[in-house]
């Protein structure tokens, strides 16, 4: 494959940034292009494209990392971005790095159709059937927004390390809104699942059941009961829950956080931190999930991490910088928005590992909870452990039954306390794409994981 | 004024074919950023970014197409995107960018949101700032443990947009903030707290206040817990109003109006809100942060009203939803960046201040629960079906003072019964980021739930 950069532009550009006496230097180049379109009220509104090309050079000296970035790929462009960046990074005194960049690593993603060589005028009809389908959901359905986006991400790494690795993401997302009007008013589904996939995740997905379960969502909850309020158990149907873990300790694992002693998760590796038969995975690996890669934005490959292993935390998550201070191997999961901002810690496709029980065993043996099947974003305090996420779909389970759906509400909670109230770990399992957000970045990610209950959750409805 | 940004919209929209209509928009920035931790700058990063976007409307179909560049070979081929991309969307007779008629639809705004003199701050005077921040809140106050993150950043925005109609519009605008957050507690305790201040210059930012903030806020939460369930009257802090009219916002939408997904839904004229409750969009004050001479078609700004006296006086417009709904554009395009076309959006929402001061709001509030940061609250309300739940941290008031602080509670209710329970308007009116203000707000009666 042809390097977004020469290897004699990468080296030279290195040089610069190293020039003033530095540690470390690092050259991320990207080319990403975008697209999408957007079905609303019948109508094709409207198609996006967008295209993005730059480098990005960071310069480590001592606890000081400085940064620049540049649309302008050219060498003088480049020098004076290595120039910026090593200013910026007070350097000075230390001798001048040697390196020789090895030969660059590439890696084969598995996608089968990219998504620009599939003619527009097909895409398009994907959004009308979706509307179709929606609409004949049910006579109550009033508007239905559907869109997809792609984009393919092309990424060039070169470290002073002598690293040089490349990598591309395609990434496909196929999303449907459904409004609901009945005699309680408005209500909305939506579904939106994301897969690192070219066009062939159509043949995954098709249209018509994202669009019927946005639609079915919308039309249940216009029966809904208000939610309870209080402390009761929660049960999460697979997949619908990973956000859960994602709020609640996976933050909490990032290094960077840890580092900061701003996680309640912080000098614990060792400890018991949930309970037996709680297993937490990061995997970056994880074939075709929405948070997956080759190397990651620091060039280091993906991999399959267990955090937490039958309860016992065993690990945090790290990027390439934290983990050579540290002296360790990175996790490879140093992730960055664009070539615009620096690469941090963040999360890939993260979940707990399946259990034993029949997951309907979970919900007759509860006698009165909430049963989550769709929770929207959630949010968390890493240093406190506090975290809440929005049930956009739920029931009430009354006597081991479930029984009614209830209105959108807020479930809050603690991380190790939510940890260790998990009393019940299903067979099943699946996984959920969202977007991460974190110090103004936001990454793909999925997050998955079995039927599970957790004793105590505080939901916060209006049911009196 | 470095005007090569609207020559550039210009040629593009000079392009435009007949039966053709073409929008440029570009923007540069040039932004400075500062992370100290530990005593250390941990990152320092000075960059600008360059952007186009290319809107094309042919025969009432419309395309866009964006690149992170201002190359004159990347804009033709974003223009050839744009094109392209009208040719397969589907033609709506109410697509049209804004004309000279939309135009003059208000006077135009003058007043000058940049400040030079923030270009002479050199980057060392700025990484003092930032360790002084660091320095004066680790030691500001015995009972914090640390300082989890402390920084700087300014920048300097210049954008401009062009259209074949013969309108254009430019703007720039200059920003600097720091904000720091504390945490405090030992043993197995931890709370944590920020502060911010924010100006259009260096000189603006207060260094006192953003320690200070942080401090009182991560302080007065040591001993938090949950408390029992209750039905209960609850105050917003100014951050916490703030947050709460930027999801309200949505619904005064006129784009969620048409499409029949806002809560305000055929609500013109009537009461939608306690009386003496009015809530105003108004862009054209300066010191709002969201404050913009025009909007994102180059239609002037001016002062919306939308709430009067609790009655709701109408919606939102662009162009393209005046024209739709027989009304006149407000000057409420917005857009966010040069990524996206011109929706609508709220840019200087606030509650008009009312009388009392704020411990005089607290006062009347009685016993009630105060809250000072809420989470979860893009996920947790819904301004289609106007529910609100959402995870909050606060301190318990008994008589109008603070008692003992809370933490893991939700609060919820409804949107449009959140506007009817408003019992009380602070008179302390906050500028805060972003495209709203906040005041402290009585709000008689939410369900916390908590254990």
């Amino acid at each position: 494959m042809e390097l977004l950069l020469e290897p004699d532009l990468l080296d030279v550009t290195l040089r610069h940034a190293l020039a003033g006496g530095a540690e470390f230097a690092e050259v991320f180049v990207e080319d990403r292009r975008s697209s999408s379109a957007r079905l609303d009220d019948q109508r094709i509104e409207e198609l996006v494209s967008g295209r993005e090309r730059g480098a990005g050079i960071r310069v480590v000296n001592g606890d000081t990392t400085g940064f620049a970035h540049t649309a302008d790929l050219s060498p003088r462009g480049l020098a004076d971005a290595a120039a910026a960046a090593a200013a910026a990074a007070r350097g000075g005194g230390a001798g001048v790095r040697e390196f020789a960049l090895a030969a660059p690593q590439t890696y084969d993603n598995d996608v089968v159709v990219l998504p620009d060589s599939v003619p527009k005028a097909r895409k398009i009809e994907l959004l009308k059937r979706a509307d179709d389908a929606a609409r004949s959901t049910g006579g109550a359905i009033r508007s239905v927004s559907a869109s997809f986006a792609e984009g393919r991400r092309r990424i060039l790494v070169a470290n002073s390390d002598g690293l040089v690795a490349t990598d591309e993401r395609v990434r496909t997302r196929f999303y449907v809104q459904a409004v609901a009007s009945g005699d309680t008013g408005m209500q909305t589904g939506y579904e939106a699942p994301g897969r690192t996939m070219g066009f062939e995740y159509y043949d995954e997905f098709a249209v018509e059941a994202i669009a019927t379960k946005a639609a079915r969502q919308a039309l249940t909850l216009l029966d809904a009961v208000p939610a309870p309020s209080g402390k009761v158990p929660v049960v999460l149907m697979r997949g619908a829950g990973g956000v859960l873990f994602h709020e609640a300790c996976g933050h909490g694992l990032e290094a960077d956080l840890v580092e900061r002693d701003a996680s309640v998760f912080a000098g614990k590796v060792g400890a018991q931190v949930a309970a037996r038969g709680v297993t937490l995975v990061d995997d970056g690996t994880f074939a075709k999930e929405w948070g997956t890669f080759g190397v990651d934005d620091e060039g280091q490959p993906a991999r399959s991490n267990t955090l937490i292993d039958n309860g016992v935390l065993t690990d945090y998550m790290w990027d390439l910088v934290r983990a050579r201070k540290a002296g360790r191997a990175s996790s490879g999961n140093g992730r960055r928005e664009t070539y615009q901002v620096l690469p941090m810690v963040r999360m890939t496709n993260t979940f707990l590992t399946s259990g034993d029980t029949d997951p309907d065993e979970i919900i007759a043996d509860t006698e009165f909870g909430v049963y989550c099947v769709q929770l929207g974003g959630g949010q968390v305090n890493t240093a406190t452990g506090d975290f809440v996420f929005g049930v956009t779909e739920g029931y009430l389970i009354e006597n081991g039954e479930i029984t009614r759906p209830i209105r959108p509400a807020q479930l809050i909670g603690n991380g190790p306390a939510s940890l260790r109230d998990i009393d019940a770990i299903g067979n099943d399992f699946a996984t959920w794409s969202g977007m991460c957000g974190k110090s103004g970045q936001s990454v793909p990610v999925s997050s998955g994981q079995p039927t599970l209950r957790v004793q105590n959750l505080t939901i916060g409805g209006t049911a009196s | 004024m470095n005007d090569d940004l609207l020559q550039l919209c210009r040629r593009v929209a000079a392009d435009a074919r007949p039966g053709e209509q073409i929008e440029a928009y570009a923007v540069r920035t040039h932004e400075t950023d500062i992370e100290v931790f530990s005593g250390h700058v941990e990152s320092l990063s000075i960059a600008g970014i360059e952007g186009v976007g290319v809107r094309v409307i042919a025969d009432g179909r419309q395309g866009f197409a964006w690149a992170g560049s201002l190359d004159e070979s990347v804009v033709r081929d974003t223009v050839a995107d744009a094109r392209d991309n009208a040719a397969f969307a589907e033609p709506d007779a109410w697509n049209g960018l804004a004309g000279p008629a939309d135009v003059a639809t208000a006077p135009a705004v003058e007043f000058d949101l940049w400040r030079d003199s923030l270009a002479s701050v050199t980057t060392d005077r700025k990484i003092e700032f930032v360790l002084e921040l660091d320095e004066r809140l680790r030691t500001a106050d015995p009972r914090l443990r640390g300082v989890e993150s402390a920084s700087y950043g300014d920048g300097a925005i210049e954008s401009a947009l062009a259209n074949s109609l013969g309108v254009d519009a430019q703007v720039r605008r200059t920003i600097a903030s720091a904000s720091a957050s504390a945490m405090a507690g030992d043993g197995d305790e931890t709370q944590t707290g920020y502060g911010f201040s924010v100006g259009r210059d260096f000189e603006s930012v207060d260094l006192g206040a953003v320690v200070a903030m942080a401090v009182e806020r991560t302080v007065r939460l040591l001993g938090a817990r949950p408390v029992p369930s209750r039905r209960v009257p609850v105050v917003f802090d100014p951050l916490v109003t703030a947050s709460f009219l930027a999801v309200l916002g949505a619904a005064f939408n006129a784009e969620a109006m048409l499409k029949g997904r806002s809560l305000f839904q055929d609500r013109v004229g009537e009461s939608v809100a306690a009386p003496g409750v009015r809530i105003v969009d108004d862009p054209t004050n300066p010191d709002m942060m969201g404050a913009s001479p025009h909007d994102a078609e180059g239609v002037p700004c001016r002062v919306n009203e939308l709430v009067v006296d609790g009655v709701l006086q109408g919606f939102l417009h662009n162009t393209y939803t005046a024209r739709r709904a027989g009304a006149t554009t407000t000057g409420s395009a917005a857009r966010g960046g040069y990524k996206s076309t011109p929706g609508v959006g709220i840019k200087a929402l606030s509650f008009t201040p009312g009388t009392a001061s704020a411990s005089e709001v607290l006062a009347q509030a009685g016993d009630a629960f105060y809250v000072q940061s809420v989470s979860g609250i893009h996920s947790g309300t819904n301004p289609i079906s106007g529910d609100f739940s959402v995870g909050a941290s606060g301190l318990l008031l008994r008589d109008g003072a603070f008692t003992e602080p809370v933490r893991e509670v939700t609060i919820a209710s409804t949107l449009p019964r959140m506007l009817n329970d408003i019992a009380a308007i602070g008179s302390d009116l906050t500028y805060l980021p972003g495209s709203t203000a906040g005041l402290t707000l009585l709000i008689g009666d939410m369900t916390l739930s908590g254990t």
